[in-house]
């Protein structure tokens, strides 16, 4: 298994991150791209802050991919995330998993996005018309 | 000992910049530094939960704090 893992500041490609993932030994590749969206429990979102504990993030996000690969037979991970501010429809997070068979590829990446948003120290800010909240923050 | 605590996320606000200097008595454990922060920032104890980081891991309250470890409060996370 073979892994890619960046936070990044600029926007992210899709293609490239896919692209990265393929191999000759590949039976298919599975994609998660999280995406910016206009509301939040009915209230229009103008833009998205993500905010990484950068080494820490890093190093929860091996941790997620060593156990990916502990559980299903994968073979290229990649997980690109992105940080600073973000408008509606980018992309702050892309995961791509690749394995000889789907099913791998798929309960894998379902695995890393899950594990990913529970334990990885990045955080995000929703800026709203009339202020701001940093999410899940309080009960 | 003297310590440097980092603020990610709502912590920054809270602490009203990325970082803050404590003094902290040698063999201080992760719970005493939450105790003490919690008495300096009470606002800390309004949020859902939040966890400390040492050494750019998640620490358990009975770790103990050694000089110059990298410390780090880490409220809920909401990467993704």
């Amino acid at each position: 298994m073979t892994s890619q893992i960046q936070i990044l500041s600029t926007p992210l490609n899709i293609q490239s991150a896919t692209d990265w993932v393929i191999s000759p030994e590949s039976g298919g590749i599975d994609v998660f791209i999280g995406t910016v969206r206009n509301a939040t429990k009915g209230k229009t979102v103008l833009r998205l802050e993500f905010e990484a504990y950068e080494p820490m993030a890093i190093s929860e996000m091996e941790k997620i991919v060593k156990e990916a690969a502990e559980k299903w037979p994968v073979q290229k991970v990649l997980i690109h995330h992105r940080v600073g501010v973000l408008e509606v429809g980018e992309v702050p997070v892309i995961i791509a998993v690749s394995a000889a068979h789907r099913a791998a590829a798929f309960d894998a990446c379902r695995y890393i996005i899950d594990t990913l948003k529970q334990t990885v120290p990045i955080w995000k800010k929703e800026i709203f018309e009339d202020g701001e909240v940093w999410v899940a923050a309080h009960p | 000992m003297k310590i440097t605590v980092l603020a990610f996320g709502i912590a920054k606000d809270i602490f009203g910049g990325p970082s803050v200097s404590l003094e902290l008595a040698n063999d201080s454990t992760v719970y005493n530094l939450q105790y003490m922060l919690e008495q300096k920032y009470p606002r800390l104890e309004q949020l859902k939960s939040y966890m400390l980081a040492v050494n750019n891991e998640y620490a358990l309250p009975g770790d103990t704090i050694h000089e110059r470890d990298e410390i780090a409060v880490i409220p809920p996370v909401s990467g993704g």
